[in-house]
């Protein structure tokens, strides 16, 4: 089950495709380059493009573990690499107490010892795992606070935690390290120096075809084509937020239900909510713009054939 | 047998390095800043890869020098014109093939790079000159004859004008004004048992007897954004306001300065100079619209379609500085302020034409404003930047709260 990270850029190319991502050569390069150099790979990009998934699509078909770790303002020590079980610590001193055992240092010395650890995300991914080296996704770094970049430099540039109570807990074999963020700001210097960057943009439209039709099997051949080239060109308008792919997904998906065939204005207009999620950019496109839309797509599609 | 072989193929990675090594300089020249460690990291990349193609060349140079998306297109640029010889890409990439042995061509690889790195630095050079013409020219012709493209000169202000102003601002002390955080520090007087030091202490005394420790939430200054008006009904003012923004961007780590008049500039990365007269004269550099027409609608819907979701977190308060005297104002400003006031904690105004006593909204622009800020403030001279200073604390405070 267990699969040896790819050799080459074209391998990890494949890799992707059979775990039914469709990247492109960036992408397959930069990630390779991670596997390879045993770097983090730090993930930049609009919502919807995809970041998460290439942890997931990784952890599956190289048959590793992933471990998961959501960011979010307050995120801490305590949840994110480790935290002490100090109910059962305290038994232990009473148990120490009532034994009559007076030596403090060896009380001290047995109530911070592993088995009293709790192990989060960060310190979990640090340990051997007979499947292989873990997948450590930290998704959606820029909901933390900068405090929390912090404690994660250790991590990503020695593969360490150090807990003061016990010493320095290294990983044999460092884990795959994947770090997302939508750019709600911008992460610090001193943290993206130490890993690999890749923005993740938008697919073009050949590539965004590809991911319709592997994604919602059994769609119309029209219909798809029709929908990547509304959603392409939607994107060049003026919105506030352009669609994602994610949001191309769950529109070809929703009209797929309703049993469409072919994009109209008004089938357009009902369901543009899937797609654009601020109402001032539904008003805009929605009704006349909708249908100059299609026409376009209409005009486009049949210039290419 | 093993060392003939392994000497060229040191010379052979030499080379590779050499190379790369120029290619970091010219990039750390044109703007990417680039320690010695990335250099290191492009060449273990760069044999990991065992290069094939110029294509993945390129992403595997992007992978490692590129640290931000807006550094794409610099490292686009230097990498098209490094390698803009014909061959000589190929060349380079022969190198890390052991198998070819191409003596000819690394001895023409040395004077080569040096070449390419003069070709390099003259090039780019004269792209920028390019641009910055194209520009000149794109503005002239699309922008009104109100947008004037001179340069205002901060040596315009008198010796003893800066020095009394500079000190002045100086002395301004932002008083701390602080939110709380969903992060906890130890705290006397908090109301969370902090485990961790509990356990410890106890310990000190054999664990015999528990002594509590508490934590409380922690608080922290939020961010600052400034929106800066540098039209030409606001040039009496701009220069004092910009001495203000180094002050506040000197005191507290997360500060975001804008510069606007008919089009946007973020100008924060040019006030984090620690020195005053640099940080001025490099915002004057990076803005082209000085002293013009005012077009606030159309830099606010700018601000919040590409910033505000990057700069505005972790309740940020927004400081509009702004006469509010509108080119064309039309519904579009009402609408873009009401969206940026959506998406900060707190959006205050600050307003110099306050300074007139029995100043009445009459005109259109800020009569749009108007319903859509928390608060409305004059700002004309060192009492009223005191003034705001105090707002700021007090607010904080009682924003902090409802937050």
């Amino acid at each position: 089950m267990t699969q040896t990270v790819p050799a080459s850029i074209d391998a990890t190319l494949d890799l992707l495709s059979r775990g039914d991502y469709v990247g492109d050569r960036a992408l397959a390069t930069v990630l390779f380059l991670a596997l390879k150099m045993g770097r983090p790979l730090f993930l930049e990009g609009e919502a919807g493009v995809g970041k998460t998934e290439i942890a997931k699509v990784l952890s599956q078909t190289l048959g590793r573990r992933l471990i998961r770790l959501q960011c979010y303002e307050g995120l801490d020590v305590a949840a994110a690499v480790y935290e002490w079980n100090y109910a059962a610590q305290m038994i232990a001193i009473r148990l120490a107490e009532a034994e009559g055992n007076v030596d403090r240092d060896r009380v001290e010395h047995d109530v911070f010892s592993e088995q009293f650890l709790i192990k989060r995300p960060l310190l979990q991914a640090l340990e051997p795992d007979p499947a292989g080296p873990p997948v450590l996704l930290i998704d959606e770094l820029d909901r933390t606070d900068e405090a929390f970049e912090a404690f994660l430099l250790e991590v990503l540039a020695d593969f360490q935690v150090t807990i003061p109570e016990m010493g320095t807990v290294k990983a044999a074999r460092p884990p795959i390290v994947i770090i997302t963020s939508n750019r709600t700001r911008e992460i610090h210097d001193a943290l993206k120096r130490r890993c690999l960057y890749h923005w993740v943009g938008y697919p073009n439209a050949e590539r965004e075809l590809k991911i319709v039709r592997q994604k919602v099997p059994g769609i119309n051949e029209r219909l798809s084509r029709e929908i990547v080239q509304f959603v392409q060109a939607l994107r060049k308008e003026d919105l506030f937020k352009s669609p994602g792919v994610a949001e191309t997904l769950d529109w070809a998906t929703a009209l797929s239900e309703l049993d469409v065939v072919a994009l109209d204005p008004a089938t357009v207009s009902d369901t543009l909510g899937a797609l654009l999620k601020y109402q001032d950019d539904i008003a805009r496109i929605e009704g006349s713009k909708a249908s100059e839309l299609i026409n376009q797509v209409r005009a486009e599609l049949r210039a290419a054939e | 047998m093993a060392e003939p072989v392994a000497a060229p193929l040191d010379e052979r990675t030499g080379r590779l390095a050499e190379n790369i090594i120029y290619f970091a300089r010219a990039l750390r020249a044109a703007g990417i800043p680039l320690g010695p460690g990335s250099v290191l990291d492009a060449i273990a990349a760069v044999l990991a890869a065992g290069i094939g193609t110029k294509d993945d060349f390129y992403w595997t140079l992007h992978a490692v020098f590129v640290k931000r998306h807006e550094q794409s297109i610099l490292f686009d640029q230097a990498f098209r014109i490094f390698f803009r010889r014909r061959g000589y890409l190929e060349q380079l990439m022969s190198l890390t093939m052991p198998q070819i042995e191409t003596p000819r061509q690394d001895n023409a690889a040395k004077p080569a790079s040096q070449r390419v790195q003069d070709a390099l630095f003259a090039g780019m050079n004269e792209k920028l000159q390019r641009e910055i013409e194209q520009v000149e020219i794109d503005m002239r012709e699309t922008v009104s004859d109100q947008e004037v493209l001179q340069k205002k000169d901060f040596a315009q202000m008198s010796a003893a004008e800066v020095a009394a102003a500079k000190a002045a601002i100086q002395r301004l002390v932002l008083p701390l004004d602080e939110v709380k955080t969903r992060r906890l520090a130890p705290n006397r007087r908090g109301r969370i048992v902090d485990m961790r030091r509990t356990l410890r202490a106890s310990m000190k005394g054999g664990g015999a007897f528990i002594d509590l420790k508490y934590l409380g939430p922690k608080s922290r200054m939020p961010p600052i954004v400034a929106l800066l008006d540098i039209s030409g009904s606001m040039a009496d003012y701009t220069r004092l306001f910009l001495h203000f923004l180094h002050a506040v961007t000197d005191a507290r780590k997360r500060v975001h300065s804008f510069l606007f008049g008919t089009r946007l500039t973020n100008v924060t990365r040019a006030l984090t100079q620690k020195d005053p007269d640099e940080a001025l004269a490099a915002c004057t550099a990076s803005v082209l619209d000085w002293s013009g027409g005012t077009r606030i609608a159309t830099s606010l819907a700018e601000f919040n379609k590409r910033w505000a979701r990057r700069v505005l977190t972790q309740g940020a308060i927004v400081l509009l500085i702004t006469d509010g005297l509108e080119r064309d104002p039309d519904d579009k400003l009402a609408f873009e302020i009401d969206r940026l006031h959506r998406s900060c904690r707190r959006l205050i105004w600050l307003n110099p034409l306050l300074r007139y006593e029995g100043f009445e909204a009459k005109a259109k622009g800020i009569q749009a404003i108007l319903p859509h800020v928390d608060e409305f403030r004059p700002i004309h001279n060192l009492d009223s930047l005191e003034a705001l200073c105090r707002s700021l604390s007090a607010g904080g405070e009682r924003f902090g709260r409802a937050a």
